[in-house]
């Protein structure tokens, strides 16, 4: 493999491990607040591509003058409307399912299990919903950035590529500095360690909750929109795989962690796409990409045995 | 008067906790509810903090009666508002510190409803100042300190958050004697500085001699009360708390 080969597929790794991530962050902190897997989470991206999807498409619409092309700062303008928007619905939509779904059931004192199970069922709920009122054809997301394909020496990548990466990242420092340097972000760790204690403090334990599912979902919404502007085509069940692979990044990574959400998501973008790259080598030829995800699973599970609280996690003492 | 719980029922499941009790603090006293193991007396100051009901995790709640904070119903509002509202911070028992956050950031954290930030400032300095300990270790975890430090960060937390009713569940527990006298004393202190003060004890020994007044609670129910010398001459508190 010649060096601008790898480059070539360090950067669709990283593209393809950004969706991971910013996904996995939505897991990862409401795992890390309420120690809840919010199965619905992989489905919250699915929804955030959607409402993106109508809200673009809406302006668009506005926007458009059959006679010329759309000029630049208009479909700029569009974009940032769309993930704007987009976010904030969405993110309603998560803090919405929270108020409606869990919360009563903590409240109540249910089991975990009991939680897990409801976010799998509203997982379903949000699939179904769409296919129902929106019918089981597939949606082409529009075209909001004009597609350009930069070469540099023998690597290719396209602006939509470098954005994405760029957002992920961006939206993971952000994130980090929250959580590490705010009040709302020493509450939310705080919470993940003892929720007798936290009211004491005169913290809002409800409003942190609901911050902390505007966050996660917002962020999926975000990486709904990247995954529609790159691949532009949306369906009712785009977000089972992902989300599930997006979960496993988070756990591998160390859930509850944000920097866990992150490095998982990038390391399972980087295997799924060396092992398709390795087949293409003379003498990998038997390394099919239907090996792709066999790979992958496989050395996430050898991680996960080395470290049972993935790369960045740490044991929770369970106190008593 | 600044606390008064009138006739406060309590019940775990099917059963009854606290059957309606009654007492009272005034303001700049300092009131301790002794008793034993299991008498109810976390759970009078967990209902107080109205973690009862709304922690689902203790599994408690409030059957009847009322707390009246300055004439208004604590049981009205919720568990952060008794901080952030009425300013009554609570010492949980057994410390409950954070221990994934470092001692600067639990303090921090207990400024949250606060907005004075030069007197957040200067509130640090003087729980600093009354824990250097505390300051040695700012950018430690929580839950690399000893019993003895993380009683102090307890303490420390509380006075963060500015309260003028401050309550306290034992904080003795656990401790060598010497950081019980420590941690008494500041208690005087911090009384002496005008934070009125209920405590919770087990060591109704060391309690009573801080205390000015008390009450002893048996299985839910209140069955002594007067002030901190009669208390401890009667000689059924002496034959069951006081060793002899």
């Amino acid at each position: 493999m010649t060096l601008d080969i790898f480059l070539q597929h360090l950067l669709n790794a990283l593209q393809w491990g950004s969706f991971y991530a910013l996904i996995a962050l939505g897991y990862t902190m409401v795992y890390g607040v309420l120690l809840l897997i919010n199965f619905a989470h992989g489905d919250i991206f699915m929804v955030g591509a959607y409402v993106g999807f109508f809200i673009a498409t809406f302006l668009l619409g506005i926007f458009s003058n059959a006679a010329a092309p759309l000029p630049t700062w208009a479909s700029l303008l569009i974009l940032i409307l769309t993930i704007l928007g987009s976010m904030v619905i969405t993110g309603g939509v998560g803090v919405g399912i929270e108020r409606v779904a869990y919360r009563p059931l903590r409240e109540r004192g249910a089991s975990r299990l009991y939680l897990v199970i409801t976010a799998l069922m509203i997982g379903i709920l949000l699939e179904y919903l769409n296919l129902s009122i929106l019918g089981a054809a597939d949606r082409g997301f529009p075209e909001l950035i004009q597609t350009k394909i930069y070469t540099v020496g023998g690597v290719s990548f396209t602006n939509i590529k470098l954005l994405v990466i760029g957002l992920a990242i961006l939206v993971m420092v952000i994130l980090e500095l929250i959580v590490r340097h705010t009040k709302i972000g020493m509450a939310m760790r705080a919470i993940s360690y003892d929720k007798v204690a936290v009211p004491l403090m005169g913290v809002p334990i409800n409003a942190i909750i609901s911050a902390t599912f505007v966050i996660g979902s917002a962020l999926a919404a975000l990486a709904g929109i990247m995954y529609g502007s790159a691949y532009h085509v949306l369906s009712f069940d785009m977000g089972i795989l992902i989300g599930w692979k997006a979960f496993i990044s988070a756990v591998v990574g160390g859930i509850g962690e944000i920097r866990g959400a992150m490095v998982g998501g990038f390391l399972l973008g980087f295997i799924e796409v060396f092992v398709v790259a390795l087949g293409q080598i003379p003498g990998f030829e038997w390394l099919s990409s239907t090996y792709r995800d066999l790979v992958a699973f496989t050395v996430l599970l050898v991680i996960l045995t080395i470290r049972p609280t993935g790369i960045f996690g740490v044991a929770r003492r369970q106190k008593v | 008067m600044l606390l008064e719980v009138k006739d406060l029922r309590v019940s775990y499941g099917n059963i009854e906790a606290l059957h309606g009790i009654s007492f009272h603090v005034e303001e700049g006293e300092i009131v301790t509810l002794i008793g034993a193991n299991g008498a109810g007396k976390s759970t009078t100051l967990m209902t107080i903090s109205r973690q009862i009901p709304h922690v689902a995790e203790l599994g408690g709640r409030v059957t009847g009666g009322s707390i009246l904070y300055q004439g208004e119903d604590l049981l009205q509002y919720e568990p952060h508002q008794v901080v952030s509202k009425f300013g009554i911070s609570q010492v949980p028992e057994g410390r409950r510190i954070f221990g994934n956050l470092t001692v600067l950031e639990n303090l921090r954290l207990a400024t949250y409803a606060r907005k004075d930030r030069d007197q957040i400032e200067k509130d640090l300095q003087r729980v600093f100042d009354i824990f250097p300990r505390l300051a040695e270790r700012k950018n430690q975890l929580g839950e690399t300190l000893s019993g003895g430090e993380q009683q102090m960060l307890a303490v420390g937390r509380a006075l963060m958050t500015r309260g003028r009713l401050m309550l306290l569940d034992e904080p003795s527990m656990g401790l060598a004697p010497v950081l019980v006298r420590d941690i008494f004393e500041t208690l005087k202190e911090i009384n002496a500085e005008g934070t009125t003060i209920l405590l919770v004890e087990q060591n109704a020994n060391m309690a009573l001699k801080l205390a000015h007044r008390g009450y002893v609670l048996e299985t839910g129910t209140i069955v002594l009360e007067g002030s901190s010398a009669e208390l401890a001459a009667n000689p059924e508190v002496k034959k069951a708390y006081l060793g002899g």
